[in-house]
């Protein structure tokens, strides 16, 4: 087998892995202790029967030591200023340091959300201006704030819905259609709003099949949940008559907003016959991703389903904001408050700070930089249906397989020697090996030309040396692990006991 | 065109090596009536300065509680947060990087999740953690719907003393699944009455949930109430103040099934109410029910310790409708100020904590206890959350505090059968003897300008 | 590789019959398709269940599959050992790693499931 030193380019990672946070420090130690009370001195004894019997058993280390190890695993992580993401639907685009700053602001960071109107008139214009905004980028009229992720949204979104059917005395609508090509989250969040999602076929390309569509849609069809551009990269070019059909069976449309990317002042979802979208703020509108959240997923929706949207309204009367709290049964709430606010707030930064002509400017350099990759790969990975595509483009890994016996998680875990995360992987279901690449308009044209030169590589690596891409990745601080494992004896917090060191 | 590296030679080289005359072109599937309306009518883009001055000023228009004394809790409160939480989690290896679903270059988050996990699962005394969801209120959701599934029944209970905007949650997301609700009645002392939830267990219960502190700061009497539960085969959900288990017993004591709450304080800004950081632990039986992502511990190809995320076929991206949850981002940035803020307390800092918290609400209690007029409609073991029932308006009286700096508190008028007058009062350890002496104060000016009523 | 002392499902199951009580486990080519299997959820003894019925799953670390019952009738023993150790459907499918057994009394519905030969023209084997 040959050794890393081959990946001249990567180097070692630099970092070491660490021992587990609960078996540092010793006892005694102290990082951060809250303020001595200097008042006078009162009982505050707590019960024997309430009472903790044994202190909580956490580890004790110094601030120095907790900055060491937390820095220490940081190392070990790749994240977007390491090097790129093409991850497919994830739009992992440049995280600007400006909207901290801006969250940041002990005027909003500090604000508790009980407290009254008049303390938090900026934080109202905030809110409204972002719904506005959002209002205008998708075409709707109202916009709720409250998910505070995507798959959040979709539930909120199949709520209004649902809610809008039963108001409209169509119960038996319980019906969402779904083509197969979509993200897990679509059906999972049908059934979590009290729905049955049905699979559509798509065709070979993920579009929708009009014909499968014509034969389903009727009068048991709440809606049906659609992604656009779809989960290969591609712009439903039907869409107009997809509505047309659904709406005509009484159902309603719901756009899975994850791609929303590619189409930012090109097309907006209400012109195409939506009723709904969910935003991905952490996707379309640069809000980090955290290592996994949180992340903020808005709806917006026609007119006719507003009135099913959670409470409360934000307006605004002779430059005076107000919440106009709806106390009624029925309205929805789906999270304590008011949504997460702290991410809305980044996008809102995100939104001024590139304008209209900035958002613009987004959707065509990602698609054109989706489709300059597309071409340069040619000869090196398969693409399918690549034509058209927009923001990102899928690939199979099918014929690295028959050719030299590796399969697509080999060439991901490749790329990671080569400082590139792994695309999206094994989705949409609908192409065997898949890979789904996203490059965002953030990356530059050189390194898209070094990920060709990569990708080029790691094919000369397969057809000569496939047994690198197998044992792959040679120079991450950990190599494959066993998953299996893992999952079977499930291992799942320290077990050991504190305060030792 | 900030953020983006391409210059006019950078497009038409690409556009050249597309095979397209215009970028335009690029969006050709789109159709043309779509196409037409599609003109963004939003301002300019604005510079960066720009940008900063707008929400400067828009930041400027409002008070928070760097600026009053807040007693304003209710499930999200004014805590510290120490420096390193925000230099370490503005990092960008914490900051920028993606779910760890390729775990070979993620272990510096995963090995932050397992770590997560194992203090959520020493503070709660139970065995199985998860990776954080939204916030409590969703928590909460998600241990009703792991019960729910777990024994086939039909029927939850939840104690009138429940926050209500949980209740308003859970009803949202029960009412689709057809769960029948039914609530355990207060006492006259501010706290769930065993009897009366007794009364309402049967074998048709999935769930009892307990919330302890519940919304008017009491700490629920939980053997009584666990007991109440007797053979029935429901399952106990306890909703905690995590802060509060640093001198209260953990719910695996009183034998909960499922413990959920809210993680805000440990080093989170409430920034308006969101994001916040749910956590979740369970029983060891349960661990296949659990939602959101749950990070184990494993080996490599080379035998080195390694995290990756496991027990995934429950989740939706592979169970899909058959998931347990529709959760997929979870609220990992949170989940990681939250672990180095207890990381950083470390064992005496944490209860000193809970001490702090124990020994401002007594001296609140002490304070007001020494004004004629305020009395405490629901007295018993507290945290650090109070009832305290003013003559006349309890709003009028956070009205006057207002006026003098402070957030005196949630008015409770409508809630669990409080009147106009109830006000819910919330210390924290950043409360000095001095702001309690003021709160007091406050309630003695308030009273005496308003007279004899 | 299959052989003519079982009769095997469309869903990848074998099928040994002993008078009445039908032994099954998954195939070999399931168990090498599915990969390392992690966790199986078995019925409960004396549960009643029916032909084409899902009675439990098998998991492995990237996917759920339903377990399908190939006969009418009732549970009555389970194998514990693969609940504590899934890993022997992958090492001895045909084996140690069987699954369930059940009563069955209607040998008509044993004309539904395939032969030897059939199953492995199923599989194109």
């Amino acid at each position: 087998m040959t050794d890393a030193s081959k990946c001249d380019e990567c180097g070692r990672w630099g970092a070491d892995l660490q021992d587990n946070l609960f078996a540092k420090g010793g006892a005694g130690r102290r990082g951060v202790m809250p303020p001595v009370w200097h008042g006078d001195d009162v009982d505050a004894t707590l019960p024997a029967s309430l009472r903790r019997a044994e202190p909580c058993d956490l580890p004790s280390l110094s601030e120095p030591e907790v900055m060491r190890h937390y820095t220490r695993l940081s190392i070990l992580n790749h994240h977007i200023e390491r090097g790129m993401y093409p991850l497919g639907s994830c739009t992992m685009k440049y995280n600007p340091r400006l909207n901290e700053r801006v969250a940041a602001l002990p005027g909003f960071a500090t604000l508790h959300p009980e407290q009254d109107e008049a303390d938090i008139q900026g934080l109202l214009c905030a809110c409204k201006l972002l719904q506005d905004a959002l209002c205008e980028i998708t075409g709707f009229d109202a916009c709720s704030l409250q998910p505070a992720a995507g798959a959040h949204g979709e539930f909120l979104g199949m709520l209004t819905i649902r809610a809008f059917h039963l108001a409209n005395g169509d119960a038996d609508r319980l019906e969402v259609l779904i083509p197969d090509s979509a993200h897990g989250t679509n059906p999972a969040s049908v059934v979590m709003a009290g729905m049955k999602p049905v699979t559509l076929e798509s065709r070979p390309d993920g579009r929708l099949d009009l014909d499968v569509l014509r034969a389903a849609a009727g009068p048991t069809t709440a809606g049906i949940m659609i992604t656009n551009p779809n989960t290969l990269g591609l712009f439903e070019t039907d869409i107009v008559e997809v509505a047309r059909i659904v709406h005509e069976a009484g159902g309603r449309l719901y756009m899975d907003g994850a791609n929303l990317n590619a189409i930012l002042g090109k097309a907006k979802p209400a012109h195409m016959g939506f009723d709904v979208v969910h935003l991905n703020l952490h996707k379309t509108f640069s809000t980090p991703h955290g290592g996994g959240g949180p992340g903020a997923g808005p709806i917006c929706v026609v007119s006719e389903l507003a009135p099913y949207l959670p409470g409360p309204e934000i307006v605004a009367a002779d430059g005076v904001y107000g919440l106009v709290r709806d106390e009624t049964e029925g309205r929805p709430s789906i999270h304590s408050f008011y949504g997460n606010i702290g991410v809305c707030l980044r996008a809102l930064a995100y939104i001024l700070r590139l304008g209209g002509d900035g958002l613009t400017r987004v959707a065509e350099r990602a698609v054109l930089n989706a489709n300059y990759l597309r071409v340069r790969l040619e000869g090196i990975l398969q693409v399918e249906h690549g034509d058209g595509c927009l923001h990102e483009f899928i690939a199979s890994g099918v014929d690295w397989r028959e050719k030299y016996g590796v399969r697509t998680l080999d060439i991901a875990k490749r790329l990671l020697d080569y400082g590139v995360h792994a695309p999206t992987i094994y989705f949409p279901l609908i192409v065997e090996e898949a890979l789904m690449i996203e490059p965002t308009e953030t990356e530059s044209k050189e390194t898209l030309d070094a990920f060709v030169e990569i990708m080029r590589t790691i094919r000369r690596e397969a057809e000569e040396e496939p047994e690198l891409l197998h044992q792959a990745p040679l120079v991450t601080p950990v190599s494959r692990l066993d998953e299996a494992g893992a999952a079977r004896k499930p291992d799942l917090r320290w077990l050991g006991p504190c305060n030792c060191g | 065109m900030p953020y983006t590296p391409h210059t006019e030679q950078d497009i038409r080289a690409m556009l050249d090596a597309v095979g397209l005359p215009d970028v335009e072109d690029l969006f050709a599937a789109i159709p043309a009536a779509v196409r037409a309306r599609a003109g963004l009518g939003l301002p300019a883009s604005l510079s960066e300065e720009e940008v900063w001055r707008v929400m400067s000023n828009l930041a400027a228009f409002n008070v928070g509680q760097d600026e009053l004394v807040s007693f304003m809790g209710g499930g999200v409160y004014d805590t510290y947060i120490p420096a390193a939480v925000d230099a370490l989690s503005s990092r960008s290896e914490f900051l920028t990087a993606y779910t760890p679903y390729q775990p070979e270059v993620s272990q510096g988050t995963l090995q932050v999740i397992y770590e997560w996990q194992t203090f959520v699962s020493r503070l709660t005394g139970l065995p199985v953690a998860n990776a954080s969801l939204y916030d409590g209120a969703t928590a909460l959701v998600e241990a009703l719907l792991m019960a729910l599934a777990k024994t086939g029944r039909g029927k939850v209970i939840l104690p009138e003393t429940l926050n209500p905007r949980y209740r308003r949650v859970v009803e949202t997301y029960l009412k689709e699944g057809g769960a029948d609700i039914l609530t355990a009645p207060r006492g006259a002392d501010g706290a769930t009455d065993p009897a009366g939830l007794a009364g309402l267990v049967d074998e048709t219960t999935a769930a009892v949930v307990l919330q302890t502190p519940n919304y008017l700061g009491r700490l629920e009497p939980v053997d009584e109430l666990a007991a109440a539960l007797g053979a029935s085969g429901a399952l106990l959900i306890a909703l905690v103040n995590p802060v509060s288990l640093s001198v209260v017993r953990p719910p695996a004591s009183y034998g909960a099934s499922i413990v959920v709450g809210e993680a805000q304080p440990f080093g989170i800004p409430c920034s308006w109410g969101g994001p916040l950081l749910g956590f979740l632990a369970c029983t060891e039986d349960l661990k296949r029910q659990i939602p959101g992502r749950v990070a184990g511990r494993t080996v490599d190809s080379k035998g080195r310790t390694g995290y990756v995320l496991t027990l995934q076929t429950r989740e939706q991206h592979i169970r899909r409708e058959k998931a347990t949850s529709n959760i997929c981002t979870n609220q990992g940035l949170n989940m990681t100020r939250a672990a180095i803020t207890l990381a950083l307390l470390g064992a005496e800092g944490f209860k000193a904590l809970g001490e702090a918290n124990l020994k401002r609400a007594a001296a609140l209690r002490a304070v007001l206890g020494r004004i004629d007029g305020p009395t405490f409609p629901c007295e018993g073991p507290v945290f650090n959350e109070l009832v305290v029932r003013l003559p006349g308006s309890a709003s009028a009286f956070a009205a006057f505090a207002r006026g003098h700096g402070v957030l005196a508190g949630i008015p409770l008028d409508g809630f669990a059968g409080c009147g106009a007058g109830d006000l819910l009062v919330a210390v924290t350890e950043r409360r000095t003897a001095d702001e309690i002496e003021t709160y007091g104060n406050l309630v003695r000016d308030y009273l005496e300008a308003r007279g004899d009523d | 590789m299959t052989s003519d002392d079982r009769i095997y499902s469309k869903e990848h199951e074998w099928v040994m019959i002993e008078s009445n009580i039908a032994t099954v486990g998954v195939t070999e080519y399931a168990a090498t398709e599915l990969g390392d299997v992690v966790f199986i959820e078995l019925p409960e003894p004396g549960a009643q269940v029916g032909q084409g019925d899902a009675v439990g799953t098998i998991e492995t670390v990237k996917s759920v599959e339903d377990l399908y019952c190939p006969l009418t009738g009732e549970i009555v023993e389970i194998n514990e050992a693969v609940l504590d150790a899934p890993e022997l459907v992958n090492e001895s499918p045909l084996d140690d790693g069987w699954l369930f057994k059940l009563q069955f009394s209607d040998h008509g519905e044993l004309d539904n499931l395939l032969s030897a030969a059939d199953y492995d023209a199923m599989i194109g084997g």
